[in-house]
């Protein structure tokens, strides 16, 4: 089955860390896509702009608008994604868990609408 | 004479046979069926065909000799058929494939006991927590929403529709059915375990037994927990929960008079208490001890078993009832614990001590609406001599409780109070 793995965090934790710090958090999340691909596990995975660079569409009152801004605001904010082909929700379950993400914000797991 | 069988006889042996059958291997055969699918809705539902055709089938032509497999094979064509009419071709595949362990397990007439697994992905740490105990009931036993729903005091439609939820984010989700690997076990089993003690409390409620569905309900967690017991013979923790629900369940003839009044522990007639499960308790408990690995239900059933041997003999033994409810709060911080620690507390170092304990849980604001709370209170304040104090606990305790049998008991304790 395949799994989208949502990593929501504090967009200002990462700005807040020192240049060795976040060289750290890169080569944790290097590690971490390299140990999904040797397992057979990943898909695709992508980290995403700031949330300052989000455009939202959205209708209301029958118009279509176009917003400067996310979704929604809020503490953690959707940062990437990895997408993942697993055989079960323990098996995606333990790779969210190993998530460098988990660390230091939330990780989502959602099973992919199979068609 | 040649005795002929005639038609209601066989009609009434093929239905003896069928529910014989439901009875003991339902949620095998759903747990079967379901395995690879993850399908438990419609496992459930392709069973539930398969033996209304059973009852067809069988007056006609005679009881199969494996009823199981029997069951299992049409259920495979009905649900095949089911899922042809949906248009839902890719599941077609996934039972189709399923023939092969079938057919061997009809050959050798065993059906492989996956009732564990199924267990385990319904007490999953990703289903709401409240429903893995009706899910366990309903998937395991074969309950209906109904019967579920009235025990668990909500209405039958939106107990059908979270059943329903769940069962569709086991399947959605991907949630296997598998027992769990030994690292992770005892935390997974001890969830399974909670929602059979849930089950059994909730069966519990209803002291009298006068609802026949919640008096049910306790003898199905009993069925469950012995299956658990069963299956995992080397977990203490399992046993535990066993010796605790037969040591409660001992107990349930003497917990009310014959004019149905609340009768307290140490006044009970223990001429009424069933002996065969006491002993068969304590067997256990010795057989989970002995593996040396203490949990909270071999902890409460010690407790039980504490109490029924200071009723029995009238060895005073409060010393030892509380160091077991120390060994409780050091597992987790109940306040219920804490209050029958407090109360331990009164019978050994007096009312006041015991009164002084409760005062400091006094500040947990879950236990401003607790009956056994304020019925602690009033007992031990009654003891102090502080009626005034006592008479206004009992009136929150009396507000509090929905049992009318405690309620009048309680009524009773309080109006014996000195003006």
């Amino acid at each position: 089955m395949q799994y989208l793995l949502l990593l929501y965090a504090d967009e200002a934790g990462w700005t807040k860390m020192s240049k060795a710090e976040q060289e750290q958090g890169y080569a944790a999340y290097m590690a971490y896509t390299e140990a999904l691909k040797k397992a057979g596990a990943l898909k695709s995975s992508n980290r995403l702009q700031p949330i300052a660079t989000a455009t939202t569409i959205r209708t209301t009152n029958g118009k279509q608008q176009v917003l400067d801004g996310p979704y929604v605001e809020s503490k953690e904010q959707l940062g990437g994604y990895y997408l993942i082909d697993v055989p079960d929700l323990d098996a995606a379950l333990s790779w969210a868990s190993r998530c460098p993400g988990a660390g230091h914000g939330i990780v989502e797991v959602r099973p992919i609408w199979s068609m | 004479m040649a005795a002929t069988i005639s038609g209601d006889e066989r009609n009434l042996l093929a239905r003896n046979m069928a529910e014989a059958v439901a009875r003991q291997s339902y949620g095998k055969l759903v747990a079967f069926l379901a395995a690879r699918t993850r399908d438990v809705a419609a496992a459930e539902d392709a069973l539930s065909e398969a033996f209304a055709s059973a009852l067809a089938d069988w007056p006609k032509n005679g009881c199969p000799a494996n009823p199981e497999g029997w069951l299992l094979t049409v259920a495979r064509r009905k649900a095949i058929d089911m899922l042809r009419r949906r248009r839902h071709e890719e599941t077609v595949d996934e039972w189709q494939t399923m023939s092969d362990s079938l057919e061997a397990a009809e050959n050798n007439g065993q059906i492989p006991d996956q009732r564990l697994a199924l267990m385990f992905a319904c007490a999953h740490p990703a289903i709401d927590a409240s429903i893995r105990s009706p899910l366990i009931l309903q998937v395991v036993l074969g309950l209906d929403a109904k019967a579920i729903a009235s025990a668990f005091l909500t209405s039958p439609a939106a107990m059908g529709k979270r059943l329903v939820r769940a069962k569709e984010k086991i399947k959605q989700a991907g949630i296997p059915f598998v027992i769990p690997e030994k690292e992770e076990l005892p935390g997974r089993l001890d969830v399974v375990l909670d929602a059979i003690y849930a089950a059994f409390a909730e069966g519990w409620t209803d002291p009298a037994g006068t609802d026949a569905t919640r008096r049910d309900l306790t003898e199905e967690s009993l069925f469950l927990a012995r299956l658990v017991t069963d299956l995992l013979p080397q977990e203490p923790e399992a046993l535990g929960l066993l010796a605790l629900m037969l040591h409660a369940e001992a107990r349930r003839r003497a917990r009310r008079s014959e004019e149905g009044e609340f009768v307290p522990l140490a006044q009970q007639n223990i001429e009424l208490w069933d002996s065969g499960m006491i002993r068969e308790a304590e067997d256990l408990l010795k057989r989970a001890s002995a593996m040396g690995l203490l949990g909270r239900y071999q902890l409460e059933a010690a407790l039980q078993s504490a109490h029924v041997h200071r009723v029995h003999t009238g060895h005073w033994n409060w010393q030892e009832v509380v160091q077991i409810y120390d060994a409780l709060l050091g597992i987790s911080s109940s306040p219920v614990v804490a209050i029958n620690r407090a109360l331990a507390i009164a019978e050994l170092d007096g009312a006041e001590a015991g009164l002084k304990d409760l005062q400091q849980l006094a500040a947990d604001p879950r236990l401003t609406e607790y009956q056994p709370y304020w019925a602690a209170r009033a007992e031990l304040l009654a003891k102090t001599g502080a009626c005034q104090e006592a008479r206004e606990a009992y009136d929150i305790a009396i507000g509090l409780e929905s049992d009318a049998a405690v309620r009048r008991f309680l009524q009773g304790r309080q109006s014996a109070l000195k003006l």
